[in-house]
């Protein structure tokens, strides 16, 4: 029997149709950085948990951190062009996409958003041309889901804050220059939280490495810790309090990751095509088994769908605006999908499937952290239960 | 420094099995191809935009780059992703792919050479699709310019280059003086490669072609973009090469397994006949 092309993804969901010109350009342009600057490193640093630093002034230059801001030497980029390159991103590696957007829209966007004109004009362009790492504090040991819970504090004391608390899980510290802290002040409730940037150098500022990740390896990630650190008053971010700061930063961070997910989604699917129509088995490639056609099928179904909304979604945002909630819609199915599909590629690819040699298993195995981090599965299904059913079930 | 730069866009050589041909032979169905600039045209960019520039401050213009390409209005992707890379004008050539030929295309650029004047024409060695490598010499021939062909490297001096070529056994340099025509090879874009004279002689680029930055892309779109018409650059717009047929690349045929070596060497000598 006739053995056909196989339809790429690209011309199924046919989404060049709905992107100009500059979109598709900075999506080209970004594929080919990841395909030629970073697949080839892929493998080794995941198994060497190695976050490639030397590539850092790369993507500065190429305009992508905090590509999404305007004015302080940022891009300026919509975000359907933001989207598209946290797409490509993470394409590479869920790693590299979540440095980006730790950066961009957890460390830049608070001080671009409510910060004072002294701190956007002395952090932002150096951020915006990787000089100055950023990271983000507001995740603790024992509060995650539930961050009204955190326990850091900020005393004031004389015409500055002295910090203590503890961080965790806080992409990018072990090599952040400044870090944005959220902290309760002088013992207040959540209501009190403040936003603080603290700079490497501090005194009693440390971000110890955690070690032994089996997912997010090229990616960096540590602890905060504060051990009564003076903070000077006008490293407080003037122009917000309460949890909504920090709540603000991450509705930003969740819809570049409803783009960025379906990038791994992606290269699951391209890999487990490819891979299909080599791999023989009882007389045939294995492509031709209905099992496999089936799972096939419903990877690319997924990913349509999810490219879509996420598509959908960006044009709205940048129109009329989108919802937490609908961000949250678009962060629980996309990642969830991206999840499933590179489970579904790891079982395809079968003993293969477990070597760094194919993308698959380093996909899936980041994507528990991106499943897990901005919220979990579960806080978007109760953010969504809540605003649809007028319960809060939290 | 003036830099001429035209560029071809070609069926993207990743996605070769995308190129059809219907049962007539008589021509290549172009209709969902896939357009991605020649890779040789990509190098001859990027040499050129080194040759303009200190690459210490590459996002300071030390010159001008012109890309020029021919074809219909959607060959203006090619052109806008270029002066995203950093070229600094374009020009499209009004004209449908298949009334062009080498030696059409070499007549109207040496005619847009004479209203261009750039100090120097930087192009492909040759396009991935045809494979021709005739362009270049065609219109330094016309143009009565000297010419280096497949350029390795390209060093700055004062009113001309030193061009390295790569031959069997080693490497010829040559010294051409402005205006001249270089046509390019893949190892202009190695990080040694291009010196203008104000990038330090110690200075490496990376390996490769830039990046489009994304603000470039944004940027890009505002500058100036020209049509021309073939018209007005060729009055004689008569082809030279007649294409007779096409064909696809007969498909292989499946491999064999052979049970042991002796088998191997067997087959070897008495099949294949290559021992």
């Amino acid at each position: 029997m006739a053995v056909n092309e196989p339809l790429s993804l690209d011309d199924l969901i046919a989404i060049d149709s709905l992107l100009s010109e500059e979109e598709k350009l900075i999506r080209a342009s970004v594929r080919r950085f990841v395909r030629e600057r970073y697949l080839p490193r892929s493998a080794e640093l995941f198994a060497k948990e190695q976050f490639p630093t030397d590539l850092i002034p790369m993507i500065a230059e190429m305009g992508i951190l905090g590509g999404s801001l305007k004015g302080y030497g940022c891009a300026g980029m919509n975000s359907v062009e933001y989207g598209l390159a946290l797409q490509e991103l993470e394409a590479g590696d869920s790693g590299l996409r979540s440095f980006v957007s730790v950066q961009g829209s957890l460390a830049m966007w608070p001080i671009w958003k409510y910060g004072s004109e002294e701190q956007k004009q002395r952090w932002l362009p150096k951020m915006a041309a990787g000089e100055i790492i950023g990271c983000f504090g507001l995740t603790e040991p024992d509060a995650g889901s539930d961050p009204a819970a955190m326990k850091t504090r900020a005393r004031k004391d004389g015409d500055g804050y002295v910090l203590t608390g503890t961080k965790m899980w806080i992409t990018s510290s072990p090599i952040a220059h400044l870090a944005v802290v959220w902290a309760k002040v002088d013992d207040g409730d959540a209501s009190s939280i403040r936003g603080f940037v603290v700079e490497r150098g501090m005194k009693g500022f440390e971000t110890p490495t955690v070690h032994g990740k089996m997912s997010l390896r090229a990616s960096p990630t540590g602890e905060i810790v504060l051990n009564e650190v003076r903070v000077p008053a006008e490293n407080m971010l003037p122009n917000v309090q309460g949890l909504k700061g920090a709540l603000g930063c991450l509705t930003q961070a969740r819809f570049g990751i409803a783009w960025g997910a379906l990038g791994a989604a992606r290269a699951c699917f391209e890999s487990v095509v490819s891979y299909a129509r080599e791999r023989v088995a009882f007389g045939g490639p294995i492509a031709a088994k209905q099992l496999v056609q089936q799972k096939i099928a419903e990877m690319a179904m997924e990913i349509a769908k999810g490219q879509i909304m996420g598509l959908h979604y960006a044009r709205l945002k940048d129109s009329t605006g989108i919802t937490p909630v609908q961000v949250s819609l678009c962060k629980k199915n996309n990642v969830g999908v991206a999840l499933e599909i590179a489970r579904s590629a790891r079982g395809i690819l079968g003993g293969n499937g477990i070597l760094l040699e194919y993308p698959v298993i380093r996909h899936m195995l980041n994507l528990e952290s991106v499943y897990t981090y901005e919220g979990t599965d579960e806080v978007h299904t109760l953010i969504l239960g809540n605003a649809l059913t007028g319960h809060n079930a939290f | 420094m003036k830099i001429l730069v035209p560029l071809k866009r070609v069926a993207d050589p990743d996605n070769a099995n995308k190129v059809k041909i219907p049962a007539s032979g008589a021509t290549i169905e172009t209709t969902g191809l896939e357009w991605k600039p020649n890779p040789f045209d990509e190098y001859a960019l990027e040499a050129a935009l080194r040759l303009t520039e200190d690459g210490k401050a590459p996002k300071v213009r030390a010159g001008e780059v012109v890309v020029v390409t021919f074809g219909p209005k959607e060959t203006e992707t090619t052109l806008r992703a270029a002066l995203a890379t950093g070229a600094d004008r374009a020009i499209r050539v009004d004209a449908a792919d298949d009334k062009l030929d080498g030696h059409l295309v070499a007549r109207a650029l040496k005619a847009l050479v004479e209203r261009e004047k750039p100090d120097l024409v930087l192009m492909g060695k040759q396009a991935v699709d045809g494979d021709s490598n005739q362009v270049g010499q065609i219109l330094a021939e016309q143009l009565d310019y000297p010419m280096a062909t497949f350029a390795a490297t390209m060093k700055e001096e004062a009113g001309g280059l030193l061009v390295g070529r790569e031959v069997d056994g080693g490497v010829i340099t040559l010294r051409v003086k402005f205006p001249a025509v270089v046509t390019v090879d893949l190892r202009i874009v190695a990080p040694t490669s291009v010196y203008s004279m104000k990038t330090a002689p110690a200075f490496k680029y990376n390996d490769g072609v830039r990046f489009a930055a994304l603000p470039a892309i944004m940027a890009a779109k505002k500058k100036p973009l020209a049509e021309v018409k073939l018209a007005d650059l060729a009055a004689d717009q008569g082809l030279r090469v007649t294409y007779h047929g096409f064909q696809a690349p007969p498909a292989r045929k499946a491999g064999i397994k052979v049970k042991d070596v002796t088998d191997l060497v067997n087959r070897l000598k008495n099949e294949a006949k290559a021992l």
